[in-house]
Formats: structure tokens, C-alpha cells, sequence
């Protein structure tokens, strides 16, 4: 299978970031036609066609997202660029932003054509500072060069792009807690609904999509939606709620492979496809035990379903939620799920924002576990507790307000339901003489 | 109606009433516990206590589809053929996660707990969690932060927000925040801007558990000595409902009690630490005589009414901290005597301007509970209602020769050159709570009683009458105004406020809708004025 990459078409060339560079490429070609020739929506229409769904985690489909605004508002609609790209293992928003960020912007300035908004805020964690840069700097050349401001290319579409610093939460990527977080206030979820398409960034509809979905549609402008549907994989014809995934995909690898990097690829290409034809394989002549399937907060995968497709339906079917954000890590045989757990539950522990008490409490508690089992204090008992957390917290069960729960319970779910005897014999192994406690017994350290 | 199931009960929701699921859920009798819901403020959703299953009845074929998530009762509004699940396995099991959640960190603490007897936490506990703890153990720790009003018990904290909230919402003054991530979340304030506003003793009703602390009420009485009697603020002319939360006649804290129509939920601290006078060991016990010799009070009843009676022209001042009923009888105490006698009422103190909050929460400036009623009470009696200093004015043309005065005043409130003019005086009877200037002048000087120990009506500013029983027994030697004029005016039994009101009611059209038991909201004493 061989795919031209396309999203990822510019990122080789000399200066990509540039406004010559990207203008000589073709773009805003597509921006210039489109407002020409189709109305707003067209564009709306051509999306939901293309079948484009949202690469930020939840695979919703983006022009149903849009249809969800009220209609004839009288304004102002806000569009927020999600590129709060804080999941562990994902990193293919940045390489677009820094060596590609015209294409960023192109694809958000047809999206606000489509939904008719006049204001965008690209909402940038703070560790990325050249992606600020760079942003910044082609957002300035796109006002100079009338791709943004008022009446954009001599239309009546007016259009401003600011560029919003957050202070470094993972919680920030939720789509309300981001819109908190530009609103100026301390990032909590909102609770829903109302949701954010009704009442959103400062009480008025908001539409917030990732920084991948919005090149997405700059491609679909360019070369309709036909071929966006020509890759991927169609509708599973027994499951009426799968849409299909269609498009190109970016995926980031990462962990113990030998050429770890950002990679273009149809959906539905499979986790050992992915180590192999593009990650040359697991590194240091070993064999892989296990891989994260689309960030952290999406579980892992076992090397027997290394052949899963990464799409948005096929990792249901090996019990994890969906293809998330595309960051595979590899995990290699040498390396004990135990640490990767105990990693896991760290860093959501360390992220929830304290809202909802499943989340804020559950997650601690994982990790009290976690750090006693990796100090050898674990007991048989303990793992029973932690399957429980993973399956009571987050929005699947309704207990939390936001996904963060989730998150948090996948990795602990999957490494539990796949790997359970590896914890067994490490708890027996480094605990021989209290793994079948059952009292409580003393926590190792408040975190 | 839109018609709601609520545990297989279906209950009609009164028609264009927008209510929330543990709304609705109460007007059906069902309990949904929950922390960080409060219908004064904003929904949050975060404590996750009053999850529910919500599903909706087709009302053609009578199927219930349910939804497979659990979904919070707070954010819910309730509809036509919703259907609410609140005693399934799935719900009793979410509580008693959230419950063991909530205690995971907690200290448990309840023996040296303030909250503890009222904690939600217990009470949830009890009700929804499970005997076991399967956490591990932590050691005990309780730390303590001075937020400016409260003190914050940080580890007993379970996050809610009301307090936040509030501080946003109600009092418009944002002092509180929250600082960390997850199980690192504190409340917590700016240093050198604590929490410091006319309504933070609120937060501390709000908190469901023991972390936020009355500085004033921290460590004085454990919960379940106390007994609450209802009450009406009379700190000022809004005339909040109250409950007056005493042990053995000595009052130890003042709440808000629910009152849609007047304070909502809310209280201000002037009137929620607005006791202390009522213990204070300087108020007057003892009735005296000119010469400062103690009288006795089985005697002193006929002594009065003779001396009233001879003392020729009669006036009498009414304190606007009197309740309607209490005025009542003093005025038809001294007009019986005398017929034409001035009655005045007495100074009204006002200090700066009403204060709104945001919240819609007003205190008013005029700092009296019952100006309108005693002055409505006055004008039935006098046609005109002469203000103090028109009653000065009469006694330096020496055209009275004997006053009574009721005073009632918690500050002090004559000074010495006002008082002098009452000194030509024949007779002077002053009823007050402290010793004054005017005091040292009074014929007989008798003791009042305090707002906690009076019974009757008060008026707010927004003519809404209020009856109060009283809460603690006046100090031994204080006889209230009421029982004494009831005595005074010949009356069978004792002071029987409520058989005064009535009579008010019979004889003034201004009262004439208090005739049936008074509801604990009030009654709005315009919508009679209205429709006559």
C-alpha cells in the first residue's frame, strides 16, 4: 500500500512555514475558489460528504458538529483550534504547526467560512514555543497578504485569528475546559449541555476542532470529497452507528521503535503495519510485548492484536475505545506493564483538574495502589480494586463531567484485562509473604 | 401537566415550573442526596452524588427507554414523560463510590468537628456508603487556613465549590478560588485579600461539611444541644427570616432560614453576629424607681397605672424595635388614659445607604426591623404619627408631663443634651435593654427584653408581616413589653400575641389580611391594600 502523503506534502521542503513556500505548493488556492464560487453551505455540505471525522480523540464527524450551530444567529459564532496536544505519545499536531502552519490556518479559515464565524483562537499549549512562532508568524502574513482580516480576498468574510497561550493542563484539550481556559478562568469542563455548539466561548456558539481535522479540510476543498472517501474504511454494515473512516491520518510513533517519527497514512492501516513499514521495526533486534494504540488514554494492545486497523471502529473490538489521537507507542518485551501502569496512572492523577469527585479521588487512589505495588507492598486484592476504579470512573459509566476519566481508566482497564498475569507475578513474586492480605494496610506517600 | 415518574411514582409537575430532577424528585418525596448542587447558586455538577438513571415513557405505547449512562439529577430538567431512577443497584452504587471517593482523604475527624450532627457527609455515609473502607490507611492529618471571615479545615474539604460559587454569584466579591489539580485542589484565597464581606458567614452554611468554620461559632456547642426556633432578623428594615439557635436561653448561633420571598437563603454578618447584646452583663434586670432602689415587680403593675393616671397630659414614645403587637398594646395603654395623648416614634437609626449585592441580596440602611408596622399602629391611634423630635419640641414647651418611652435600642441611642429635655418631667417610664442618659432620669426605669425573647409581628420594608414565637426566656427580672402592657391594660392569662394580631387584624384595615395563622414566609400586608 502505497499513499502520497498529503497532509504531511510540505514538511520536507526548505522553509515549508513560509507563505511563498506553501503559496507556491497550491495553497490558498482552494481558499480563493471557495469563496469565489461556493457558500458557506457548500462547504458545510462537502464536509459531511467527505465523511471527515474529528482527529482530536472522539472521532465525531466534523460537518454534524457543524450542523449543530443554531441557525441564523445573529452572531458572533467563536471557532476554537484545539492545539492542546498534552496526550502522552502524540505529537503530530506540532511537526503540522511548526513546519506546515499555512495549511493549519487555510483549513481553519474555510471552516469559519462554513460556519460562519468571525473569530478564531487557536488555543497552544505552552510547550510549544516554536509552534507559537511559527503560527504567529503566518497568521501576520496571511493579514498582510488578505488571507485574514476584514472582507478576506474581497468577499464579505471578515476573519481574525489570535493565537491563545494556555499554561500547560492536559484537562485544557477538553473542548469546555479549553473554553474556560480562553475565557480566563481556571480550566474545569463544563458540564453538558448546554453544549459548546449552543453556548460556548463566552455564552455564544462555539465550534472547536483540532488542529488535524482543520487540514483535513483544506484537502477536501482542494480535491472534494471523493477522495477524501476513496481511503479508509467504509461502514461496518452491521453497526448503523459507525459512520465509516475515510482520509488520510497522521500517526505519530514513538517508544521502542527504530526510526520513531510522524507519519502519514490512510485510516484503518494496523498497529504492525505501522512498527513495520514505517518504525522499521521494534528496536534493538527485540520483540514487542505491547503498544499504546492512539495515545495514552486509549489503552494498549497486546502483540496478538497487533493486526487491529487504526481506525475509529475496529480497537473497539479489542477492548479499546477508539484510535484516539494516532500516537502509538511500542512498548518491547523487556519493559514490565507494571511501570507502565504505575506511568499511566501518575500522569492522570497529575492531570485531573479535581472536579469531579470519581475522577479527582479515583485517579489518586490508582496511583496509592500503583506506587505500592511497584514498592513491592501489592496485594492480589488490589488489582480487583483497580479494575473497579477503571470501570466506575469517566463519561462511558456517566460519572464524571469530561472524558480526563476516561482516559485514565482505558490504560488501566486494558493492561489489567491483557496482562493481568504479569501484575499477578509481580505482586506474588516482590510481595511473597502479604499478597493475600486483604485489611488495609499503610500508604506508602500522599502524592 | 408534563407528568414525571419518579421511582415508579408518576408525579405532575406544576405547569411552567422549571425544576431540576432533585427538585422534582422532593416533591415526590425521594431524597437525592447531593454536595455541590444549592438552588441559590449555579449548577455545577461535579460531585457526581446525585447521579440518577433518566430515561423517557413514549406516551403512545407506555415504553420506557432508558439511557445507559448515569446522568447527574442536579443538570437534569425534568419533562413531560421523563422517567428517574433513584433506588436502582447502578445508582446505590455510584453513591457509594462517590461516598468512599469522598473519604478517602477525609480525616473523620467528626469528634472534634464542628459540622459534625449536621455534616452531609455523615449523613450520606450512613445512608448510601458501604461499611467498609478498602483504601489505604493515611495518617491523620486536619490542617488548618485562616481565609479571612472562616477558617478552612483544608482535608475535610470535598471540593463542592458552593463556596466558590457564592463568593462569584451572591456576593459579587470573588475572594475565594481554587488552587492545585486533582487531589491537590484547596480552596484558597490571594494572600493579603482574605475573605472579607458582609456575606461571607454564608459560605460556612453552604459547606456540607466541616471545612469551612465560623470563627465566631468554632468549638462552642456541639450541634445536637442546640434547638432552632424561627426567627426575623431585625439588624435592619429587609427583615430576614432566621433561626435563632439557642441551649438553655442562651442563644449561640443565628442562621438564614429559607424565605423565597424576603432573603432567599442568604444572611448578612450584622445580623448573623448580632447576639452578643442580647448576654451582655450590663442589660437592665431590674426595674427601679427614681431614687435608684430596686422595686419589686409583683408590686409595680398598680404602681404604674396609678402613676400614669395622675400624672396629667400623657406621650409616649414607640421604639420601631417593638413588634406590632407589643405597640399596639402601649399605644391602647396610654390612649385608654389619656385620649389625646402624643404617640412618637421613636428615632429610626439609619447608617449609610442600602447595599445590593449581586446576588440581589439588599441590607438596608434603615437599621430597625418594624418602623412600618409601629408607625401603621401609630396612625390607626393618632391619625398622625409624630416623629421624636416633634415630640422633643412639645416636651420643651412643657406640654406633656408624663412620657413613656420604650427604647429596645441595642446601641446606645440618646444622647445626654436630648435627655435633659425629658428632665421637667412628671413622670418618665423608660422600658430599655441598657442603661442610658435618659435612664438616670426615668420615674421608674424598667428592663426590656432583647429581639430573641419578644413574641409577635414585625413589618419589613417591603410590607411583609412576620410572626416570631419567642426563642429564649427574657433574663430573670425582665419582663418583655407585650406581657407587661397585656398586664397593665387588665388582660385575662398571659401576653397571647397571636390574639392581639387578631384583634390588629379586626380593627385595622392596613393588618386585616394577619387574621389566619401566619405562614412561615410572611404575608404580604399590600395585597390587601390592593384589592381594598
Amino acid at each position: 500500500m502505497t499513499h502520497e502523503p498529503v497532509l504531511l506534502a510540505n514538511v520536507e521542503k526548505k522553509d515549508s512555514h513560509t507563505l511563498a513556500v506553501y503559496e507556491a505548493g497550491g495553497g490558498y488556492r482552494g481558499l480563493r475558489r471557495a469563496l469565489k464560487e461556493m457558500s458557506p453551505e457548500d462547504v458545510v455540505e462537502l464536509v459531511k460528504q467527505s465523511g471527515l471525522r474529528g482527529r482530536g480523540g472522539a472521532g465525531f464527524p466534523a460537518g454534524m458538529k457543524w450542523s449543530f450551530l443554531p441557525e441564523k444567529h445573529p452572531g458572533p459564532i467563536y471557532f476554537c483550534v484545539n492545539a492542546d496536544e498534552s496526550e502522552p505519545g502524540t505529537f503530530v499536531n506540532r511537526v503540522q504547526m511548526e513546519l506546515d502552519p499555512h495549511q493549519v490556518l487555510e483549513g481553519t479559515i474555510l471552516s469559519c467560512y462554513a460556519t460562519r464565524a468571525t473569530t478564531a483562537y487557536v488555543y497552544l499549549r505552552y510547550e510549544y514555543p516554536l509552534c507559537r512562532r511559527r503560527m504567529q508568524a503566518a497568521i501576520d502574513e496571511c493579514c498582510a497578504a488578505g488571507y485574514l482580516g476584514s472582507n478576506i480576498l474581497g468577499s464579505d468574510f471578515s476573519l481574525d485569528v489570535y493565537i491563545h497561550v494556555g499554561a500547560g493542563a492536559y484537562v485544557c484539550g477538553e473542548e469546555t475546559g479549553l473554553i474556560e481556559s480562553i475565557e480566563g478562568r481556571r480550566a474545569w469542563p463544563r458540564i453538558k449541555p448546554p453544549f459548546p455548539a449552543v453556548e460556548g466561548l463566552f455564552r455564544k456558539p462555539t465550534v472547536v476542532h483540532n488542529v488535524e481535522t482543520l487540514a483535513c479540510v483544506k484537502h477536501i476543498v482542494d480535491r472534494g470529497a471523493g477522495w477524501f472517501r476513496s481511503m479508509g474504511t467504509p461502514p461496518e454494515p452491521n453497526n448503523p452507528r459507525d459512520p465509516g473512516s475515510f482520509g488520510p491520518k497522521l500517526f505519530g510513533l514513538s517508544g521502542h521503535v527504530n526510526r520513531p517519527g510522524c507519519y502519514e497514512a490512510p485510516l484503518g492501516i494496523s498497529v504492525g503495519q505501522l512498527i513495520e513499514q514505517f518504525g522499521g521495526g521494534v528496536w534493538k533486534g527485540r520483540k514487542a510485548k505491547a503498544a499504546v494504540l492512539g495515545g495514552l488514554s486509549t489503552g494498549v494492545v497486546a502483540t496478538a492484536e497487533f493486526d487491529t486497523p487504526l481506525d475509529f471502529a475496529a480497537p473497539m473490538r479489542v477492548g479499546c475505545p477508539g484510535l484516539g489521537t494516532g500516537g502509538v507507542v511500542v512498548l518491547d518485551e523487556t519493559y514490565s506493564m507494571v511501570d507502565f501502569l504505575h506511568n499511566s496512572c501518575r500522569f492522570f492523577a497529575h492531570e485531573s483538574c479535581g472536579q469531579c469527585t470519581p475522577c479527582r479521588e479515583g485517579t489518586y487512589w490508582a496511583l496509592q495502589m500503583m506506587e505500592r505495588i511497584k514498592a513491592g507492598r501489592g496485594r492480589l486484592r488490589d488489582l480487583d480494586l483497580l479494575r473497579e476504579i477503571g470501570e466506575s470512573i469517566g463519561i462511558m459509566p456517566g460519572t464524571t463531567i469530561c472524558g480526563l476519566a476516561d482516559g485514565a481508566a482505558w490504560p488501566i482497564k486494558t493492561a489489567l484485562s491483557k496482562f493481568r498475569d504479569e501484575f499477578e507475578e509481580y505482586i506474588m513474586r516482590t510481595n511473597p509473604n502479604g499478597y493475600m492480605e486483604t485489611e488495609p494496610v499503610e500508604a506508602l506517600v500522599g502524592v | 401537566m408534563p407528568t414525571v415518574i419518579i421511582d415508579n411514582r408518576e408525579l405532575e409537575i406544576p405547569a411552567g415550573r422549571r425544576l431540576n430532577g432533585i427538585e422534582a424528585a422532593r416533591l415526590a418525596g425521594v431524597e437525592i442526596p447531593h454536595y455541590c448542587w444549592h438552588p441559590g447558586l449555579s449548577v455545577a455538577g461535579s460531585c457526581r452524588m446525585c447521579l440518577v438513571e433518566v430515561g423517557t415513557r413514549d406516551p403512545k405505547t407506555g415504553e420506557i427507554e432508558m439511557q445507559p449512562k448515569l446522568v447527574p439529577a442536579c443538570n437534569t430538567i425534568v419533562a413531560d414523560n421523563m422517567v428517574l431512577v433513584t433506588n436502582s443497584e447502578k445508582v446505590a452504587r455510584a453513591r457509594a463510590m462517590v461516598e468512599e471517593d469522598l473519604l478517602l482523604r477525609h480525616p473523620i475527624d467528626c469528634p472534634i468537628c464542628d459540622k459534625a450532627g449536621e455534616c452531609l457527609l455523615q449523613d450520606y455515609h450512613f445512608e448510601y456508603g458501604q461499611p467498609e473502607r478498602r483504601a489505604d490507611i493515611r495518617p491523620f492529618t486536619s490542617r488548618r487556613r485562616d481565609l479571612g471571615d472562616v477558617t478552612l479545615f483544608v482535608d475535610r474539604c470535598v471540593m463542592c465549590g458552593r463556596c466558590v460559587r457564592f463568593a462569584r454569584e451572591i456576593s459579587g466579591t470573588s475572594e475565594l478560588m481554587v488552587t492545585g489539580r486533582g487531589a491537590r485542589a484547596e480552596i484558597e484565597v490571594v494572600a493579603g485579600y482574605p475573605l472579607n464581606n458582609k456575606l461571607s458567614g454564608n459560605v460556612v452554611d453552604l459547606c456540607p461539611v466541616g471545612a469551612l468554620g465560623d470563627k465566631d461559632f468554632l468549638y462552642r456547642q456541639r450541634v445536637w444541644y442546640l434547638r432552632r426556633h424561627r426567627g426575623v432578623c431585625t439588624g435592619c428594615s429587609t427583615g430576614c427570616s432566621i433561626w435563632i439557635e439557642e441551649n438553655q436561653d442562651r442563644v449561640w448561633r443565628i442562621k438564614p432560614r429559607e424565605n423565597p420571598l424576603v432573603n432567599k437563603w442568604w444572611i448578612c454578618n450584622d445580623g448573623r453576629y448580632d447576639y452578643p447584646h442580647v448576654h451582655d452583663p450590663r442589660r437592665l434586670t431590674q426595674p427601679t424607681g427614681r431614687d435608684g432602689l430596686a422595686i419589686d415587680w409583683t408590686a409595680l403593675p398598680n404602681e404604674l397605672n396609678r402613676s400614669l393616671g395622675e400624672a396629667g397630659r400623657l406621650a409616649a414614645v414607640l421604639s420601631p424595635f417593638l413588634t406590632v403587637e407589643e405597640a399596639y398594646l402601649l399605644c391602647k395603654l396610654i390612649r385608654g388614659i389619656d385620649a389625646e395623648a402624643p404617640l412618637a416614634i421613636g428615632p429610626v437609626p439609619e447608617v449609610g445607604e442600602d447595599e445590593r449585592f449581586p446576588g440581589g441580596f439588599t441590607i438596608r440602611a434603615e437599621k430597625c426591623p418594624n418602623r412600618r408596622g409601629v408607625e401603621a399602629v401609630i396612625a390607626h391611634f393618632a391619625r398622625r404619627v409624630a416623629t421624636f423630635d416633634e415630640l422633643l419640641a412639645e416636651l420643651d414647651q412643657d406640654a406633656v408631663q408624663g412620657v413613656w418611652v420604650s427604647g429596645g435600642y441595642k446601641h446606645e441611642w440618646i444622647g445626654q443634651a436630648t435627655a435633659a429635655r425629658f428632665e421637667r418631667l412628671k413622670l418618665l417610664v423608660v422600658q430599655d435593654l441598657f442603661p442610658s442618659p435618659l435612664s438616670e432620669r426615668a420615674t421608674y426605669l424598667l428592663p426590656g427584653a432583647a429581639y430573641p425573647e419578644r413574641e409577635g409581628s414585625y413589618v419589613n420594608c417591603a410590607d411583609r408581616l412576620q410572626s416570631v414565637r419567642r426563642a429564649i426566656r427574657p433574663p430573670a427580672g425582665v419582663r418583655t413589653e407585650g406581657s407587661l402592657c397585656w398586664e397593665l391594660l387588665g388582660r385575662k392569662g398571659l401576653y397571647n400575641a397571636r390574639a392581639a394580631l387578631d384583634e390588629i387584624a379586626r380593627e385595622m384595615l392596613y393588618f386585616s389580611v394577619a387574621v389566619e395563622p401566619a405562614p412561615e414566609m410572611g404575608i404580604d400586608l399590600k395585597a390587601n391594600l390592593l384589592a381594598g
